[in-house]
């Protein structure tokens, strides 16, 4: 069974009436802007620590929307970091090779950590060059 | 004993045991009392026993303007948490359930907010009740052990149904099983304790309105 | 499950590992926030997480079934986020397991005694399944009793997981009247650390967040007072369900398809144990995330409390007594009845006895 990766299908219908995790949320989410406003620090909510009813998580993903920023991750399977119509509030999904949903975060951040390059991953590109230029510098030699 | 095994026995074996010694005590002690009998009465009847006991029973559940008065605290006190107990016993949902169970009867519930609140209004009539008791020098001199027990037994249900419904302090099957245990507890007693007043006291009124009846005057 | 693989293995580090395989350490972030919240720990436990498992070290598992279904080893094995628990479970080192292993018979019997010679202090140990006290015939593998291959294959381990409800708590062999003198592995083992991972399955990424917590860590995670962690039993099904709000104000399903259980009222009347069963269920949930059984419609069964099959029955709420009351009061009120007739008839007697020996003072008997 497959998830689609803009957003999740549930298969349940249920009244309007359940949205009562929504806004709670959205007050967090407002609470956790204020404080990157303010002092800069940024936050994260996992959305699979919070009881949601059917549908719940749809809502909170079209409440947040979408704004200027997509980005895709293509590590261990897909990543989706967008940022919402609200500036400094991120949505990140993580799926796996069978595009199955394994983690979906808000991130209240400047930038989520991991659209930035690594140090780790700086040090065996700039090895992996070397390489790769001392190969061809060999080439032309012996061609 | 692990907690679930807790709350199987209470709502097993626990149940069972309060449930036949309540049921066995109060029978046997009413039996008691209406087989002592009377003298027949040898004048001339000149009204209905009937009429004058149930004629009473209703009476005295109304006071009159001087004894309210004198004891309006009592009354007042008395009667709301009378009220929230029967209430909360008999119109709470999964107590519905219970009664259905057993007997086979159910009836509609009264809404669960509703119910919370009767069980906190009558726990602070309880509260109000004992410290009256206790401070004021008459009542304390009057009160023995017994009356002391029977509060105890009413207030413990309704304390430990209320944390029970709102999960404090220790885990959840712990609380609902220290509930119903309570609950055990009071119906094993009750037949022994003045709690009988449930049942006697209107064998009491009807019979104090008999009497007056019979000789054809209002009691 | 080779012994070469094991020693090649054996001293790297999973971050090693993980870099030889060639996965960034941006993939590695990513997999260390999906663990984190596999471990339903916060977000904020990131950067630890993924500084343990760059130094975890590959353990040695062995997995003993007894007395089970191997429902248990269906779930994790079903547990579909592939990538996540593929790294952990290239990772671990699983030495034994009769229904996943290639190798059977003696074969299979020696790698388990070879695991354990070789990483003795230092394995893990998973048992499924309860073990029979009333007949050591009554489950044995490769004619060993389950009772000894537990003592024994135990003596070595670092740590014991007990997976599944049987093995924590008894479980369905131990339920009434246990023919089997079914116990559980916490009845038997003492001197070790236990954790307790109940469920009837229980939930796949539970099982694989425990495991990844101790290879993480390298210890035990917060166990609550009957060895499960509290990360994932830590609240009540009840405590945690969105429908929890309809129980509050009093609306319940009466039966499976009235208006009510349209509507997506509250279970409780229809038997939910949600109230007092402790699990992850409702955030977690199944499937990926899916649903679990209160959000299909069903009350929850209580699976990963002890004794769950023994409550009365899934269908009787909470509030219900579990046993015939009913029979029983009809008795008593019946034998009370007649005990009641004849207490009066003696209290009369002794009325008419007093009534019969009066006698009245005269003047004369107070002058003498």
């Amino acid at each position: 069974m497959k998830q689609s990766i803009v957003s999740p299908q549930f298969n349940i219908q249920v009244e309007n009436v359940m949205t009562w995790n929504v806004k709670p949320l959205l007050h967090e989410i407002r609470h956790s802007l204020n404080r990157l406003i303010e002092t800069g620090e940024s936050s994260v909510i996992d959305l699979r620590s919070i009881p949601l009813a059917p549908g719940e998580e749809e809502k909170i993903l079209t409440a947040l929307g979408r704004g200027e920023l997509r980005a895709e991750l293509d590590a261990l399977g897909k990543s989706e970091i967008i940022e919402t119509q609200y500036a400094g509030v991120w949505l990140i999904s993580h799926y796996n090779e069978n595009e199955e949903i394994i983690g979906r975060f808000i991130e209240v951040t400047v930038m989520p950590d991991i659209l930035c390059s690594q140090s780790a991953d700086m040090i065996d590109a700039s090895q992996r060059l070397a390489e790769a230029l001392q190969d061809t510098g060999g080439n032309n030699e012996g061609g | 004993m692990s907690e679930i095994e807790f709350l199987d026995w209470v709502r097993g074996p626990g149940f069972q045991i309060a449930a036949v010694i309540f049921v066995a005590g109060v029978i046997i002690r009413i039996l008691e009392i209406l087989m002592l009998g009377r003298k027949k009465n040898l004048a001339e009847a000149r009204g209905s026993e009937m009429l004058g006991g149930l004629r009473t029973i209703v009476t005295r559940s109304m006071h009159d303007k001087a004894t309210f008065q004198r004891s309006a605290f009592t009354i007042v006190s008395g009667y709301i948490f009378h009220t929230g107990l029967l209430l909360s016993i008999f119109f709470f949902a999964p107590h519905i359930l219970m009664f259905k169970e057993v007997f086979g009867l159910s009836w509609p519930s009264l809404p669960t907010p509703v119910i919370d609140a009767l069980a906190v209004i009558s726990i602070i009539a309880l509260l109000t009740i004992i410290a009256r008791r206790m401070s004021n020098k008459v009542m304390r001199f009057l009160n023995t052990p017994g009356d002391y027990l029977a509060w105890l037994l009413t207030i413990t249900p309704l304390v430990t149904g209320y944390m029970a419904f709102h999960r404090i302090g220790l885990p959840a099957p712990t609380l609902l099983a220290i509930h119903i245990l309570s609950v055990e507890i009071l119906l094993v007693l009750f037949p022994f304790t003045k709690l009988m007043h449930a049942f006697t006291l209107f064998m009491a009124r009807w019979y104090n309105g008999a009497i007056s009846g019979y000789r054809g005057v209002a009691s | 499950m080779s012994d070469r693989k094991n020693t090649a293995q054996a001293d790297l580090t999973l971050g090693e590992v993980l870099r030889k395989r060639g996965i960034s350490r941006r993939s590695f972030l990513k997999f260390c926030a999906a663990t984190a919240s596999m471990m339903a720990m916060p977000p904020s436990m990131v950067p630890a997480i993924a500084a343990a498992l760059e130094k975890a070290r590959r353990p040695s598992v062995i997995w003993l079934s007894f007395q089970e279904c191997t429902g248990c080893t269906e779930s994790l094995t079903r547990s579909h986020s592939t990538t996540i628990e593929s790294l952990i479970f290239d990772h671990i080192s699983l030495d034994y397991h009769h229904t996943l292993q290639a190798a059977a018979g003696t074969h299979a019997e020696a790698a388990r005694i070879a695991s354990m010679e070789e990483n003795f202090g230092k394995y893990l140990l998973i048992v499924d399944g309860s073990i029979p006290m009333g007949n050591p015939g009554y489950s044995t593998i490769a004619g060993v009793s389950n009772h000894d291959m537990l003592m024994e294959t135990a003596k070595g381990a670092a740590a014991v997981i007990a997976v599944g409800t049987c093995a924590a708590y008894g479980g369905i062999p131990h339920a009434d009247p246990n023919p089997t003198g079914a116990v559980s592995v916490g009845d038997l083992i003492k001197d070790k650390p236990i954790i307790n991972v109940p469920g009837c399955p229980p939930i796949p990424v539970v099982i694989t967040g425990v495991l990844t917590h101790f290879l993480t860590f390298g210890e035990l995670p917060e166990l609550d007072h009957i060895g499960r962690p509290m990360a994932f039993y830590g609240k009540s099904i009840h405590d945690r369900c969105y429908r929890r709000p309809f129980y509050d104000k009093g609306l319940f399903a009466e039966t499976f398809d009235d208006e009510g259980a349209k509507k997506g009222w509250c279970l409780y009347k229809l038997g939910c144990k949600g109230p007092t069963t402790y699990n992850a269920c409702a955030t977690t949930k199944w499937n990926d995330g899916t649903s679990f059984p209160i959000e299909a419609g069903h009350p929850c069964l209580g699976c990963s409390e002890p004794d769950f099959w023994d409550g009365g029955g899934f269908y009787k709420a909470l509030s219900m007594p579990t046993e015939n009351i009913t029979q029983n009061i009809i008795y008593a009120a019946a034998g009370a009845a007649a005990a009641g007739v004849a207490v009066g008839a003696l209290n009369r007697a002794k009325k008419s006895k007093a009534q019969a020996t009066h006698q009245k003072v005269k003047l004369e008997d107070l002058n003498k």
